[in-house]
């Protein structure tokens, strides 16, 4: 009996060695880059950091959420580089001191989904905020994302410049669900709702039952993107040059290049614009 | 150790009063039999002599001379054996005694072979039968070389076969120099094997006498009664 | 009922081909409850056993705090464990948030109540029945701890099991302390989680089916145990 314990303490030990043991890539360098969930699941990611790792030796970790919580990592010093899309949220990030610059990287559009059966007639239009005032006007199922996220951002903007007030005149119809992108379209292609969703999402969504795109191509759906190095100032431990080489390298022309190409089923998802001004 | 006096002591539960000052002196020699009517307290005494329980009022002490390794063990009604082998059964009670490990194994073997558990050694000692375990007990009990024993109805739950091999054992290690503090419900096997019996009523001593004369001529109204009123073949 | 069928698909050709991204999810999966529970159990077995055996004041109240901590939601340890372990928190500078160590640091806090008040139970129990015996052996409160651990050692690795099948079915407090980053901190509960949101659901259900088929080997196997070690030591 005194031996069989001592084997089984010794398999245990080295199974705890095993298993605590990290892969060898702890010893490479790598930055952590708070981006959104949108971003992440459109893919791009997987596209380009291969990339850029293989250009400097970098490795990119990239914790996807949504652009408040991208936002607050960068704040708490969670997180080296922000690579959101919600100016507002974006400039304010800057003014506070947690941001060093911001860089303007690409931009993506949005489009309005809806079922095929479009009840409240929206199909083929070019103006979101009419769109908007008749998916009100028939109380017809909307889906909104309710996570202070990029997307949702641009969602309140739209209502509001649509004249309408949509915290105080909405009804059961808004349903407000607090979720990402993805869970999101699950939700609207579920009801057979009306959602405003990020194109590159969309285009990878696998799951949508009868919804269709129903208006896109007005100016007021574009998404802009911005990169940000969070401010060593604040944080110590931010690896800042590592940050920068990634900032520079996605701003170059080799990186809008690769932003360029990445396509699903032949079309294009994001438009490089860093060299736009004003962007 | 011996020997062990018991100066009035009392043990109290709940208001309940379950022995009631008892004292006495338990030396060496003759083999004790503790005899009482249910909840006369026999138990209760058994386990504040061996230590288990602490009396309410009173003291117990060992008066006699203390040498190192000298030690009491008890036998319960159910033995309770730990989840492995017979032998390491032996063994850890040994280990616990601090006897080095190489005669550890030597003792717990010899005393297994003398209790007639030695083709069993190896076997997880929870399987074994009733009677068996009881052995076992013993055996347990025996390797630590006690001064006293006690036995806490050790044979209730034996068949005859069994109690037989038991108390054959019981001699054997009594034969080895240990006092035997034992109680029983079979007054057969009280008349077999005591030397004098003390007699429990209420909780209180009622009577300490040689055991030839407690079934003839008993001293007290309550072990008279106490005689009449057990059946002949308990 | 169609998309199930093509899940079952989707699943056996992933582990036939032994995917590799597929085997890396596992593996890490594997890794970080595995480190977890044997870690929990290292604390919780030994914490369960003193608290079984000792006698203390505010005992009881320990008890029923411990039994509720089982129903720790796993999203709020996450939080928890991220507010402490982020930047901006106390042991910020251990850099340790969004890697496998913070998931482990989660999952064990999770799990660790559940092994130390499930082997509180079962020791207890286990020292109702070994209590007078073991003492009468002269083993202290930390012997018969011991003791008592390796006694129901099939128990508790029921027990411990149940810990490493809770650890591996949970998504909330890795996914927040982990932040399911690609090859880094993707387990397969994450990847559920994940491709359930891409709307990918055949491949979410094909890891769904991995890994209610790894709860459900566990479960077997401590079934197993618990029966053979029952027909063995009794």
């Amino acid at each position: 009996m005194e031996l069989k314990k001592r084997e089984l303490f010794g398999v245990l030990l080295m199974a705890l060695a095993l298993s605590a043991a990290s892969p060898a890539s702890l010893a490479q360098d790598f930055i952590t880059v708070a981006s959104t969930t949108s971003t992440e699941q459109s893919g791009l990611f997987k596209h380009l950091l291969p990339i850029f790792q293989k250009k400097s030796g970098i490795e990119v970790r990239v914790v996807a959420l949504g652009t408040g919580q991208s936002l607050d990592m960068g704040k708490r010093g969670d997180a080296d580089v922000v690579f959101v899309h919600a100016r507002s949220l974006e400039d304010k990030f800057i003014a506070e001191g947690y941001g060093v610059k911001r860089f303007p990287v690409m931009y993506n559009d949005f489009v309005l989904i809806g079922p095929k059966s479009d009840p409240a007639k929206i199909g083929g239009g070019k103006d979101t905020l009419e769109a908007l005032r008749k998916i009100k006007a028939a109380s017809a199922p909307f889906v909104s994302r309710g996570d202070k996220s990029g997307t949702h951002t641009a969602e309140l903007a739209l209502w509001k410049q649509a004249g309408i007030d949509i915290a105080r005149e909405k009804g059961p119809w808004y349903r407000d669900t607090g979720q990402g992108m993805g869970p999101a379209l699950n939700t609207a292609s579920s009801m057979n709702g009306y959602i405003l969703a990020d194109r590159g999402t969309w285009i990878s969504f696998k799951n949508r039952g009868e919804l269709v795109i129903l208006v896109e191509g007005d100016k007021r759906l574009f998404n802009q993107y911005g990169v940000i190095l969070v401010n060593a100032e604040k944080h110590k431990h931010v690896k800042k040059e590592l940050g920068q080489a990634f900032i520079d390298w996605v701003i170059s022309h080799e990186g809008q290049k690769a932003i360029a190409d990445y396509k699903i089923g032949g079309e294009q998802l994001f438009f490089p614009n860093a060299n736009v001004k004003g962007a | 150790m011996l020997p062990l006096v018991l100066d009035s002591v009392s043990f109290r539960v709940n208001g309940k009063t379950i022995i009631d000052r008892v004292s006495i002196e338990i030396g060496t020699g003759p083999r004790t039999i503790i005899l009482g009517s249910n909840g006369a307290g026999k138990s209760v005494l058994m386990r504040l002599c061996h230590g288990l329980l602490e009396p309410t009022s009173g003291s117990i002490v060992w008066r006699g001379a203390v040498n190192g390794h000298q030690r009491q063990a008890m036998v319960f009604q159910r033995p309770v054996m730990l989840r492995r082998s017979a032998v390491a059964n032996v063994v850890y009670g040994l280990k616990l005694a601090g006897v080095a490990p190489r005669e550890r194994e030597l003792r717990a073997r010899d005393v297994l072979e003398a209790v007639g558990l030695a083709s069993v050694a190896g076997r997880p000692a929870r399987v074994l039968s009733g009677g068996e375990q009881q052995k076992l007990a013993l055996a347990r009990a025996w390797a630590l070389g006690p001064e006293v024993l006690f036995l806490d109805e050790p044979t209730a739950n034996l068949d005859p076969g069994a109690t037989r091999d038991v108390e054959t054992i019981i001699g054997q290690i009594r034969a080895g120099g240990t006092k035997i503090v034992m109680t029983t419900h079979n007054l057969g096997q009280a008349k077999r094997l005591g030397d004098e019996i003390l007699f429990l009523s209420q909780g209180r001593l009622v009577e300490r006498t040689p055991v030839e004369q407690f079934f003839t001529k008993p001293a007290s109204a309550e072990a008279d009664a106490f005689i009449r009123g057990e059946l002949p073949w308990n | 009922m169609n998309e199930i069928w093509v899940a079952l698909g989707e699943a056996g050709r992933l582990i036939g081909g032994l995917d590799a991204k597929l085997t890396e999810i596992v593996f890490l999966s594997l890794r970080v409850s595995l480190t977890a529970v044997l870690v929990a159990s290292a604390l919780g077995l030994p914490l369960g056993a003193a608290i079984a055996v000792g006698r203390f004041p505010g005992r009881q109240a320990l008890i029923v705090i411990l039994n509720a901590l089982m129903g720790l939601p796993p999203v709020v340890v996450g939080l928890f464990v991220y507010l402490m372990l982020s930047r901006a928190g106390p042991l910020g500078q251990f850099g340790i948030l969004f890697t496998p160590a913070a998931m482990v640091v989660a999952q064990t806090i999770l799990i660790l109540p559940i092994v130390a008040a499930l082997s509180r139970q079962v020791v207890e129990d286990a020292w109702q029945e070994y209590r007078e015996q073991l003492r009468s052996l002269g083993a202290g409160p930390w012997t018969s701890a011991v003791t008592l651990l390796w006694d129901t050692r099939f128990s508790l690795v029921t027990i411990v099991l149940a810990g490493f099948g809770r650890a591996a079915a949970e998504v909330g407090a890795v996914i927040i302390v982990g932040g399911n980053i690609d090859g880094v901190t993707r387990v397969m509960t994450t990847a559920i989680a994940l491709e359930t949101s891409k709307g990918d659901l055949p491949l979410a259900l094909g890891l769904g089916v991995i890994l209610l088929s790894l709860v459900l080997a566990l479960n077997a196997a401590a079934y197993w145990v618990k029966e053979a070690a029952q027909r063995r030591y009794g």
